[in-house]
């Protein structure tokens, strides 16, 4: 126990004496998120494509209410839904809105009408800003039409319910990257930084140092070390999560609809895997530039294949096939079904129990190899 | 308490194919300063590093304080203190955190380590530079506080390995006055070295050469054979650069 406090008093006060990390560590996460979260906030001036087959007074002025919010540039005109999306495969538009032949009559009849519009989801940040626009405008009309049709004809003879509805369907891409996606995935992505790369970075730092032999020939046992090295890294990563997790509700607005507690609870679970492969990195790397050239080409496939990016349901399946051995591709399911549809642990269990098997294996392969290389 | 602290018999380390350590049979007596004298790659730091199980040997057998290095490492490591070639410091923290961190990790408690690293501090001559970097300290500081790190668990035995390279003559000179004081407290002292000047300051001296213990004796019964044998010759030759 003393031996383990003296390491661990060592960690701590390395990061206090290099506060450049421990900084960059802590705001890392909130720029990315600013950047990501506004970057698909920020887009203007889709090019759309109209197939109007109502042609009315009504139908008219929807279009007027898209035009006049800015986000839509209603550059074609279709005839047919295959010319909808013909424009829209070949590139041309960005988003196709759709209004029924009956929208018209619908509204004077105070049926609820169903406009659509189909969204190009490959270009994830214009596909993000279109699907909100789209729902955001619709709803915004809806919304006055409804207002004028009290004003006009009173409470009475108004149905429930909003006059029309705005249908989005995204084409290519249905699991948007949207701020509701990012806010959870950054919680994923950061975590694999601060605890596989970093930690890899500590116990290579002891071998560059050339203390690592000295720490070998005292009687500190190898969990001691290694439970020392990752110690700081989880309680700054711990601080991470849930500065993400603040950032996000007060400023993207992300309602956090689950238990904290699970979430945060199931953060530290996810933190073992990945520390596992730090570890199992720095019993390869002789020097920091050595676990740097192996983690960046791993962090990449994490991000591309695990669905922080694209959607797992989109890809070949030989790439689906790799995406089932990435933790954070588990993780990603873990925090954005908290998050955003706020399930239980009862719902979880295939992904908890794989980042258990994960972690038992990786942590266990990493013990061995760290046991081999201090002999 | 046994009197032989180190018992080394036909002892090899392989690198592969490589024999850097070569049928080397040594002992070592309680409260010896013995030097290990050797040219750069004859194998010095090989030998202290299957004494202290850091290397698993490849043939032979050694003990130290009466336990196997092989086997029971883990019950040599509390008695012994070492001080590598590459000055285990750590630059990030100051002359007092390094010894306090290293006392914690041979276990001792606060009341047991605050007098001791006092004590070591006055010892290797940095007592009012307590609070400064370990990175900050020139040359023959260093040398010292890896020395102190070495110390502070107060060991029976204690393993330099060319505690003075790419230090100055005068750093030198004071680094030996130091060795003296801890084996008149009772240290048993193993130094390596490729100076072999300092040959003249050990008790008794043994002779590495190509991996091979080729003589170890006092300094002045080796000076004999150095007339007659042609061993010493051999091994004087490549030393001379090193002065
Ligand atoms: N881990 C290792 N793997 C391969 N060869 C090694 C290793 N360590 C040392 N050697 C080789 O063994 C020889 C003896 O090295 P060493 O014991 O460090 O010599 P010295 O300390 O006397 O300078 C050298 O030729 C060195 O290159
Ligand atoms: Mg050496």
């Amino acid at each position: 126990m003393r031996r383990l406090r003296a390491l661990i008093r060592k960690e701590f006060t390395h990061m206090r004496r290099d506060p450049r990390t421990l900084v960059m560590i802590l705001i890392m996460p909130i720029l990315q998120l600013f950047l990501l979260g506004y970057i698909s906030n920020d887009v203007r001036n889709i090019s759309a494509v109209v197939f109007d087959q109502d042609n009315s007074r009504a139908s008219r002025a929807l279009l007027d209410a898209y035009r006049a919010a800015d986000y839509f540039s209603l550059d074609y005109v279709a005839y047919s839904e295959a010319d909808v999306t013909q424009l829209i495969d070949s590139g041309q538009a960005r988003a196709g809105i759709i209004i029924p032949p009956s929208y018209g009559g619908d509204l004077a009849a105070g049926r609820s009408a169903e406009v659509a519009v189909l969204i190009d989801g490959s270009d994830p940040t214009i596909a993000n800003a279109a699907l909100s626009a789209a729902t955001f405008v619709g709803q915004a009309h809806a919304t006055n039409i409804r207002f004028q049709q009290l004003a006009v004809r009173g409470p009475a003879a108004v149905t429930a319910g909003l006059p029309f509805e705005v249908r989005t369907r995204v084409l290519y891409n249905p699991d948007l990257l949207s701020s509701y996606n990012i806010v959870p995935g950054l919680i994923g992505t950061i975590l694999l930084f601060t605890t596989m790369g970093l930690t890899a970075n500590a116990i290579v730092r002891e071998r560059e140092r050339g203390t690592i032999e000295q720490l070998i020939v005292t009687p500190i046992r190898n969990w001691e070390l290694i439970l020392a090295k990752i110690t700081p890294f989880i309680l700054v990563s711990m601080v991470d999560v849930v500065l993400i997790l603040l950032v996000g509700t007060l400023w993207f607005g992300v309602p956090i609809r689950g238990s904290v507690l699970l979430l945060l609870a199931l953060s530290g679970l996810y933190l073992l895997p990945n520390l596992g492969l730090g570890l199992l990195i720095s019993t390869f790397a002789r020097t920091q530039q050595e676990a740097q050239i192996v983690i960046l080409p791993l962090m990449l496939p994490f991000w591309m294949l695990s669905g922080f990016i694209f959607p797992i349901a989109a890809m070949p399946a030989a790439l689906q096939v790799i995406s089932r051995f990435i933790p954070l591709t588990y993780f990603l399911v873990i925090v954005r079904s908290i998050v955003i549809k706020g399930v239980g642990i009862e719902i979880l269990i295939p992904q908890i129990a794989a980042l258990s098997i994960f972690a038992v294996l990786l942590l266990g392969i990493a013990a061995l190899r760290f046991r081999k290389t201090l002999d | 308490m046994p009197d032989t602290v180190i018992d080394v018999r036909s002892l090899v380390k392989k690198f592969g194919d490589f024999t850097a350590v070569d049928q080397v049979s040594f002992l070592v007596e309680r409260g010896q300063v013995v030097g290990y004298l050797g040219p750069n790659g004859s194998g010095k730091t090989t030998t202290i590093r299957v004494l202290l199980g850091l290397l698993r040997p490849t043939a032979g057998s050694a003990t130290v304080l009466g336990f196997d290095v092989d086997r029971e490492a883990e019950r040599i490591r509390p008695l012994v203190g070492y001080m590598s070639q590459k000055f285990a410091l750590y630059e990030d923290l100051t002359v007092r955190e390094n010894l306090v961190f290293y006392a914690g990790v041979y276990g001792m408690t606060p009341t047991e380590y605050r007098p001791r690293v006092t004590e070591v501090i006055e010892l290797i001559g940095l007592t009012g530079r307590e609070g400064e970097r370990a990175g900050a300290l020139a040359g023959g500081w260093r040398q010292r506080l890896a020395l102190g790190i070495a110390i502070v668990h107060k060991p029976q035995l204690l393993f330099l390995d060319e505690p003075t390279s790419g230090v100055d003559p005068e750093a030198r000179r004071a680094f030996w006055d130091l060795i003296y004081t801890l084996a008149e407290g009772g240290t048993t002292i193993f130094v390596t070295t490729h100076y072999m000047d300092e040959a003249e300051h050990c008790g008794r001296v043994g002779i590495m050469y190509n991996g091979r213990l080729v003589a170890m004796d006092t300094p002045s019964a080796l000076k004999q054979s150095q007339l007659k044998g042609p061993a010493w010759n051999v091994v004087a030759d490549p030393l001379i650069p090193a002065l």
